[in-house]
């Protein structure tokens, strides 16, 4: 059978993440932010990574498996995994820990995926909340797998896989490469699905399988600390206009004359 | 020997703007620590990259040389770094935050059991003697700053964002003469074949000329409102722009994109739309000579680098600046 035609087994690693119009409080540790009255949702380039596995899965056939790490709260990314079309999910249960690093993160999530030994492991590729963005290169890292970062689009060839990379200032490269791999999806390559009423309703009877955190063994002593968060110190000072819209565009248009000169 | 060591990285055959930003900072970090300055250049050929570096006043500089290097692999990058530092012992290495970097700087780092501390844009002097320098990164798209630590027993790898420090003028005193590491790489190493870089579509409008953009964001909500900032953009006599979701969804094409996977822009008017102002759209416009926001949310991180901002609806705004443009030019 040619290789374009085997069936691959591909895991996705996806993040929870508090919704980007959320207020951000800073919590009385001064550590991280209050979660009490935030909404979570799936972070934007995971659900890229998402979609990517399940066109291959449509494609060529073959299982996608979803992953996550963090509190039970994350179980609601995988359950909506499930019901776009992820055969089964993945969950390693930890408290959210400020105080582990991307490597830990990343560890944990290799310790996961190492017995499930899949053909292609696709992630986001970085987080709108903490943003380290290095997730699918050190899993590359720790599982002994070629990588490549910022993949738009996915395709089975003779030899592996052809990604599509996007480069800087709106250049693009195509890379060939084998399988197992590990790649790190950029936003905006395809369109996105969503689940459908069957989808939910099928989610239920699939697998959510949980493995504690503490389990798996794994080194979580940080190299990096977060010791404090505070407000981003403005770089300018901003004039606000008040007034009605035609009051405050008109002063604006009158600042931008006169004051800026640049009418 | 505990030193600096910056990263540099090549751009058509000379050094890139963005990595003499981390020069800048890597020499920040050496005044801060009083610890010795050097670079790294790694490719199959850097000889011209190190004749720019004769002025910059650096302890050594090393050329990492082998024909496996180019084109870019993150393999090769990775594993000539790797016996690179091994050997070199740094305490700190500092690279820019390039999307090159972010391909393989993780991996480098967690070779040497560390993580890298990614596009940061500040770095701070020691709280007490002994201690060593805090980094800054800017956590929830821009809305917060995060203040790191390095704590790991081994070197500490950062990189830093676009325009977060001023790139040098020339350094008063010589340079080392460069010497080259030859790293030991096998062809069999390499996994991935990069093919030769592509434009998605022929450029046909050249933002960095503009004099003047109006650019939208996700708050414009769909296509069909377009032609109300088109009309603002047309008395402004400026050229209409988009954060990357409006050129995702294909509302713009792709070359009307500001921002780190787009164009950068510096024009004399930058007027922001319903953009929130995520870091990524923020290193393609904020050298803008003059920057106007408009936006519902009061915190949205555009406001932090905008000279005017005006707080609510785009949809009553527009219209009216537009109108008030009009009446301005009569």
């Amino acid at each position: 059978m040619q290789l374009e035609q085997v069936p691959m087994k591909i895991l996705v690693a996806m993040k929870q993440v508090p919704e980007s119009g959320s207020p951000f409080r800073i919590d009385a540790s001064g550590r991280w932010i209050d979660e009490a009255d935030l909404n979570y949702t799936l972070n934007e380039s995971d659900a890229y990574a998402l979609e990517q596995a399940l066109q291959l899965k449509g494609l060529h056939g073959g299982e996608v498996v979803a992953l996550s790490v963090g509190p039970d709260r994350v179980q609601a990314v995988l359950r909506d995994a499930l019901a776009k079309g992820a055969d089964r999910a993945l969950h390693v249960r930890c408290a959210e820990e400020p105080g582990r690093d991307a490597l830990g993160t990343a560890r944990l999530l290799a310790a996961a995926i190492r017995p499930e030994s899949p053909d292609l492991v696709l992630s986001g590729l970085q987080s709108e909340d903490v943003g380290h963005g290095q997730t699918g290169v050190l899993l590359a890292e720790l599982l002994g797998l070629p990588h490549a970062s910022l993949i738009l689009q996915v395709e089975k060839s003779a030899t592996g896989l052809s990604v599509k990379r996007e480069l800087e200032e709106g250049w693009l490269q195509m890379i060939e490469m084998p399988i197992p791999a590990v790649l790190a999806i950029q936003s905006g390559g395809s369109k996105l699905r969503y689940a459908n009423l069957m989808g939910i309703k099928r989610a239920k009877t699939k697998e959510m399988r949980v493995i504690e955190a503490g389990e798996l063994g794994v080194d979580l002593a940080p190299a990096v600390v977060l010791d404090h968060v505070s407000a981003t110190h403005k770089q300018k000072s901003t004039q606000f206009l008040q007034g009605t819209p035609t009051q405050a565009a008109a002063e604006l248009v009158h600042k931008l004359k006169f004051e800026a000169r640049v009418l | 020997m505990s030193t600096v060591w910056v990263v540099l990285e090549e751009r058509a055959g000379r050094i890139a703007p963005l990595s003499w930003e981390a020069l800048a900072a890597g020499r920040q970090l050496s005044k801060l620590t009083g610890l010795s300055l050097n670079a790294v250049l790694i490719g199959a050929e850097t000889a011209t990259l190190a004749g720019e570096l004769s002025n910059q006043s650096l302890q050594r500089v090393v050329r990492i040389e082998h024909p496996l290097l180019t084109p870019y692999t993150s393999d090769g990058f990775a594993l000539a770094l790797e016996q690179f530092f091994r050997s070199a012992d740094p305490r700190y290495v500092v690279f820019p935050h390039t999307y090159q970097v972010r391909d393989y700087a993780p991996a480098l780092a967690a070779r040497m059991s560390q993580m890298l501390l990614g596009d940061v844009v500040e770095i701070c002097p020691a709280a007490s003697e002994g201690d060593s320098p805090t980094f800054v990164r800017q956590l929830l798209q821009g809305r917060l700053s995060g203040h790191y630590r390095h704590t790991g027993d081994g070197p500490c790898f950062l990189s830093v964002q676009a325009g977060a420090f001023r790139a040098p003028e020339s350094q008063a005193g010589a340079c080392a003469t460069a010497d080259t590491f030859p790293p030991i790489l096998e062809a069999a190493q390499i996994r991935t074949r990069p093919g030769q870089p592509f434009r998605a579509s022929a450029q046909t409008v050249d933002l960095a000329s503009a004099e003047r953009i109006v650019s939208i964001g996700r708050g414009i909500h769909d296509a069909a409102n377009i032609p109300l900032v088109q009309e603002l953009a047309s008395v402004l006599d400026a050229e209409l722009a988009a954060s990357r979701p409006i050129c995702d969804s294909g509302w713009l094409p792709p070359d009307r994109q500001v921002g780190s996977s787009g164009q950068s822009v510096a024009p004399k008017l930058y007027v922001a739309l319903g953009i929130s102002g995520a870091i990524q759209h923020q290193v393609g416009m904020k050298a803008s000579r003059c920057i106007v926001a408009v936006n519902k949310d009061p915190e949205a991180p555009i406001f932090e680098i905008a000279d005017y901002g005006i707080v609510g609806d785009l949809f009553e705004v527009v219209p009216a600046l537009t109108e008030a443009v009009k009446s301005i030019k009569m």
